[in-house]
């Protein structure tokens, strides 16, 4: 089995990387990048805790092969905040207290920054939806959402 | 493995026909790399036709709408004019898996994965939709319905896949909509589903229809009496009733983890009539 | 450590209480947390085990010639490959179901592992390995594997107290109990038996087993993995590897939940073989699958009911016979349901009898109030019953016999001060109560009680030259107990508390903590940071007595600083930590304070829990409307976490309700590994969960804390059946609830 070369953007930055060809893009990420925050809970696209975004567009990278990347944009939980400064949805998890064990987190910020993007002023149930792929077992989501909805409400008067 | 990524169909078409091996196709890649994880795929080769920009485009085409194979389901519910037209296949599309999975998933994908589970397949058996079928001896079209044969096996010949899926032009005071039954609200495979189309006349009568059952059978099936219990009603109560009965009568269900024969009979009836009310009210028939 | 009297809930916390944000919330905001699979080592290899795909098997021989032919494979283990060592019963029972001996005892049993140089070289490893197995009969549901003639499991492994021509299976017996059952029933003006059943749940955590381990030739070994209990990894693994406890250090990583689930190992040992064979480091990461196939879930249950009581809703006497089935091996959590099942009552007339059994499906491993949320089940379904019947207001039923100080409970203790009272009479007054229901709704309330625990714990707390604090403990951070612990000791000093941070040790750093389990850590990790406080604090009088030369007893500590006090103190300006920490050099060297303590008084907690549903008649499929949790924290150090855990359980308790189950084939071998069909609620299926926090102070902790994260599994089983048996006019007594029993049931009438 040969490499494979690829050249992609990953949170803005220009990335070089070789890869299996049946290897997917999440292990790419956390076995050859070292960008460990965007974790496995599944491996089938149930858990959403891989969750990136490519090109604009919300999946989850273990359903993506590393090879597909070439020449697109990845983002990853890594590249969310600007150097200190937390994005708005991140700080609000954290003042929420949006997180117990933290496993799903990576995914569902990721996730819910897609969603702000998408939506920027999301009903309770459209967040829910959205976030259906993301699941948390420790907080019954009650949290989470307040955190999503109060995030949105600050980015929404900031702009 | 080795991977391709063409850039024409032609070359897809090349490639596939002359792959030695096992040869998938790699759309959306929600299904075959589940498989690759689970260890029930190992392919030579993984065709990923994304490069291929004719097949990533949704466009008009005599009165209808042509869906290029590599398609997500999110890009279909965000052309405006093909939701006014379809509403129910697009609905189907975004029923599949989660956010992350609408992001990838393609119709052409549900259809040749040959799940009779599959949710946007009811809805586009419904549909009358035509795949687009490219291979060696060239191009042919043919009924959604005729592509998948039996749980995970499709039609297709050697060196053959889908290259789009064609929804006809819509008649005016049609309708369309697809309903499943899941035991959460997100994430579950189909215990039933259930798609319907019709078109009413000027006085709110049904002149024509197609319902269409998925996950109560090997494949996805048409139920013709069902349809023809709407066509010539208002799509009242005793035609509900009747759409109901015949639904349940031509389910053939087994039991399995995700539900019992007895209740998948029972549900295809019970979503058949919520479908067909959903879409008479969109064709503008009167509640 | 008793509850301060000067405390006694009316003390003015500065930071107890207060919501601060947590000092791991930033890593985990941002993907720099480590968890289990995050951490690697220079040379490491893959680990990965092959599972039987059988359910009952005789392993009669395994051929791993071609797979350690393969390059790239640097080790295979079998089970003959870990040291003939002498094990007590329960941890030859973890070995041996780590990798299989003489039996695959269920699906996904491991039978040989290797170690390779990538996953892929590992996968095709594992498919060379050559397994002959001669295939057994299996037996899957509790009520069969009870039966005198199902397959057997195991020879020679039933407890004394099993009567003789019990199934083989059937290893061991509980009673709990006082009065005279037989004589309540008959004063009782109705009385009411039903049969429950419940399905095997797994805890879900997101994040799977992973671990890595790394074998010196020296006979030192290190350990990194993702596990609810450090020293409870240590001291299995030695066991089983036949090291010291001195010899294996273990880093736990930070963990991505537990629920009970990781208070065990599953690859731990077998990674300490693959790299004492190979050399090298050995890395290995569970798949879901695996998870679902191998690890945790809790017991499945069966549980007949009788249940006494007089028209005006006295319980005249109630008895329960329990039979849970934990997996392959003995240790169902039936003891901790016989005993908790009536724990919510004061009855005269009190019986259980628990039977532990054996199945063939994997070993099952503690899952939040392990046992208790199945006996609540059918207790508060029998009483929610009962109740409608003799047309009883449910609340009412449960004051009238609710337990409360002074109470001989039915497994035996006498309850101190307890909140269940609180919470029925908090719920009644709640507007939730009375709110009106709509069409197909139905509402349900039930009570649920957990023991919770202390034990042994160290603590050790650091005054740093720069006057701030490290407070190191020996629990995993399962929820946010770093915050908690900061707090209390931020609380104690006096200090502000962003000037303590809170590490988690490994094994060789602090003496024994027992594992995060029983609630215990906010209650017994809190007493023990409160205790290495005051340790401190004493030093740091003793220091600034020294400076100031007056006599110890001369000096306090209060709002941060070292006073005189007492009328022959003399004037001295206060020193503060700061002060004192900056001088410590001369005044006799570092300070710091430690506390090593098998902690007791716990304090038992309660639950009222109410929630509305509503119900499709057309197609069974239930909708949670409206959920309220009511529940007694003692004291709630940090009140979001504490409604986090109320929630978290109480959706937890709603997946097990109408959701989850081990499905299996009639191959006894497990439908549905993965998350796709093992169903976990997810957003959507929610709405908020409110919560009404009470606090009824422990008198066995100085700030009244009480264990939480256990208790709100208890009740919503119940909750949520009485409630959907409500909306659809038929009473359910067997979980899960899913849409075709549902229907069944209105359509059975």
């Amino acid at each position: 089995m040969s490499m494979i070369h690829v050249t992609t953007t990953i949170n803005g930055v220009s990335q070089e990387y070789l890869c299996e060809p049946d290897e997917t893009l999440l292990d790419v990420l956390r076995d050859r990048l070292g960008m460990t925050g965007s974790k496995e809970g599944c491996g089938t696209g149930d858990c959403g805790a891989c969750s990136v975004t490519v090109d604009d567009r919300l999946v989850c990278s273990c359903l993506m092969l590393g090879a597909e990347a070439e020449g697109r944009k990845v983002e990853t939980i890594e590249g969310m905040a600007e150097g200190e400064t937390l994005h708005p949805l991140q700080r609000k998890f954290i003042e929420h207290a949006a997180l117990q064990c933290g496993i799903c987190t990576p995914g569902i910020l990721v996730a819910a920054k897609s969603l702000l993007e998408h939506n920027p002023n999301p009903t309770e149930e459209e967040a829910r939806y959205w976030l259906a792929g993301n699941l948390c077992r420790c907080t019954g989501y009650d949290k989470i959402i307040r955190a999503v909805m109060a995030a949105a409400e600050e980015m929404r008067e900031a702009s | 493995m080795n991977y391709q990524a063409p850039t024409s169909l032609d070359a897809a078409v090349d490639i596939l026909a002359g792959a030695k091996g096992d040869c998938r196709i790699l759309a959306g890649g929600t299904d075959l790399l589940v498989r690759m994880h689970s260890d029930m795929a190992d392919p030579d080769t993984v065709l990923d036709i994304k490069r291929i920009d004719s097949l990533r485009t949704i466009s008009q085409e005599d009165g209808g709408w042509r869906i290029g194979a590599a398609v997500s389901a999110a890009e279909m519910g965000e052309n405006e004019g093909l939701v006014a037209d379809w509403p129910g296949v697009v609905e189907a599309a975004n029923l599949i898996g989660s956010t992350q999975i609408q992001g990838r998933c393609t119709i052409a994908g549900n259809l040749c994965n040959a799940s009779p589970a599959a949710d946007s397949v009811p809805a586009l058996v419904a549909a009358e939709a035509m795949a687009r079928i490219a291979g060696p001896d060239g191009i042919r079209d043919v009924p959604v319905g005729e592509v998948p044969v039996s749980p995970g096996k499709t039609s297709l010949k050697p060196g053959e896949l889908v290259a789009s899926i064609f929804l006809p032009a819509r008649p005016e005071r049609s309708g369309d909509a697809y309903l499943r039954f899941i035991p959460r609200t997100e994430m579950d495979i189909a215990v039933v589903g259930c798609g319907v189309s019709l078109t009413l006349d000027a006085s709110g009568n049904c002149v024509a229809a197609r319902v269409a059952l998925g996950a109560v059978a090997p494949t996805v099936i048409e139920v013709p009496e069902a349809a023809e219990a709407l066509v010539g009603t208002s799509v009242d109560e005793d035609a509900l009733a009747a759409l109901a009965a015949a639904c349940s009568e031509a389910a053939k269900p087994i039991d399995d983890k995700r539900g019992t024969a007895e209740y998948r009979v029972h549900m295809a009836g019970v979503l058949a009539r919520r479908a067909a009310v959903i879409a008479k009210k969109r064709a503008g028939g009167a509640a | 450590m008793a509850l301060d009297a000067k405390m006694d809930g009316k003390l003015d916390f500065k930071v107890v209480g207060t919501r601060v944000n947590r000092p791991d919330g930033v890593d985990k905001v941002t993907g720099r947390a480590r968890f289990g699979a995050d951490m690697t080592a220079p040379g490491m290899l893959v680990g990965k085990v092959l599972r039987s795909p059988h359910a009952h098997a005789r392993i009669k021989t395994i051929d791993a010639s071609a797979a350690e032919a393969l390059e790239g494979v640097h080790a295979v283990v079998t089970r003959a490959d870990f040291p003939e060592v002498e094990l007590d019963e329960a941890t030859w029972d973890v070995l041996d179901n780590c990798m299989a001996g003489e039996k695959a005892l269920y699906d996904g049993h491991a039978v040989a592992a290797v170690a390779a140089s990538s996953e892929n070289v590992a996968k095709k490893a594992l498919k060379l390995i050559k397994v002959e197995y001669e295939t057994l009969p299996h037996v899957i549901d509790v009520d069969d594997a009870m039966k005198a003639d199902a397959p057997v499991l195991h020879d020679g492994r039933q407890v004394e107290n099993v009567p003789e021509g019990m199934g083989a299976n059937v290893v061991a017996r509980y009673e709990f109990g006082h009065g005279d059952v037989e004589a309540g029933l008959k004063q009782a003006g109705k009385v009411l038996e039903r049969t429950y059943k419940t399905e095997a749940t797994h805890q879900g955590y997101i994040e799977p087993h992973a671990c890595l381990a790394q074998v010196g030739t020296d006979g030192q070994a290190d350990l990194w993995c993702c596990t609810q209990g450090q020293y409870m990894v240590r001291d299995t693994c030695a066991a089983i590897m036949g090291l010291s406890q001195s010899r294996l250090k273990v880093t736990a990583s930070e963990i991505g939940g537990g629920f009970g689930g990781k208070t065990t190992v599953f690859i731990e040992p077998v990674a300490l073989a693959l790299s004492k064979k190979s050399g090298r480091p050995v890395k290995m990461v569970m798949s879901r699958s695996e998870v679902l196939r191998a690890t945790g879930p809790t017991a499945s249950s069966s549980i007949d009911v009788r249940l006494g009581m007089t028209e005006d809703g006295q319980i005249t006497a109630g008895f329960a016979e329990l039979r849970y089935q934990g997996g392959a091996y003995p240790g169902s959590p039936v003891e901790f349901g016989s005993m908790s099942a009536f724990a919510p009552y004061d009855l005269e007339n009190v019986k259980t009898v628990g039977w532990d059994i054996v199945a063939n499906r994997p070993k099952q491993a503690a899952y939040r109030a392990p046992g208790a949320p199945m006996a609540a089940f059918a207790v508060e379904s029998a009483i929610d019953e009962l109740a409608k019947e003799l047309g009883l207001d449910p609340l009412e039923v449960r004051l009238k016999n609710a337990a409360r100080e002074g109470t001989k409970a039915a497994y035996g203790v006498t309850y101190p001060a307890i909140g269940l009272e609180a919470t029925l009479r908090t719920a009644k007054d709640h507007p939730h109560w009375t709110a009106p229901l709509g069409e197909n709704q139905g509402r349900g309330v039930a009570c649920g009680f957990w023991f919770n625990f202390g034990g042994n714990t160290c603590v050790t707390l650091n005054i740093t030259p720069d006057g701030t604090v490290n407070v190191i403990e020996g629990n995993p951070d399962i929820g946010g107990s770093r915050a908690s612990m900061s707090m209390m000791a931020a609380e104690e000093l006096g200090v502000p508390y962003e000037r303590v941070r809170t590490v988690i040790a490994d094994t060789a750093s602090l003496g024994l903590n027992d594992v995060t389990d029983g609630s215990r850590v906010t209650f017994a990790v809190g007493l023990a940071t409160i205790e290495a406080a005051r340790a401190a604090k004493r030093e740091m009088c003793k220091r600034a007595a020294m400076v100031w030369g007056i006599d110890e007893e001369a000096v306090v500590w209060e709002d941060g600083a070292a006073r005189p006090s007492g009328p022959n103190a003399g004037k001295h300006d206060p020193m503060t930590l700061a002060d004192i920490a900056a001088i410590a050099s001369n005044t006799g060297g570092p300070i710091a304070g430690h506390s090593e303590v098998n902690a007791e008084g716990a304090g038992v907690s309660f639950a009222t829990h109410m929630v509305d549903t509503e119900v499709d008649p057309e197609s069974g499929a239930v909708k949670i409307v409206r959920y309220t949790v009511f529940q007694d924290a003692g004291k709630a150090v940090h009140p979001d976490y504490v409604e986090g855990q109320f929630q978290g359980g109480a959706v937890q308790g709603i997946g097990w309700a109408l959701n989850e189950a081990y499905i299996y084939g009639e191959d006894g071998v497990l439908q549905n590994p993965g998350f796709l069909d093992y169903r976990v609620p997810v957003a959507s299926d929610l709405p908020m969960i409110d919560t009404v926090i009470l606090e009824i102070p422990n008198p066995g902790h100085p700030y009244g804390v009480r264990g939480v994260g256990e208790t709100s599994i208890v009740p919503p089983l119940a909750a949520v059946a009485n409630s959907v048996s409500a909306a659809a006019g038929v009473r359910m007594t067997s979980l899960p609830m899913s849409p075709p029993k549902v229907l069944k049931a209105i359509q059975n009438g």
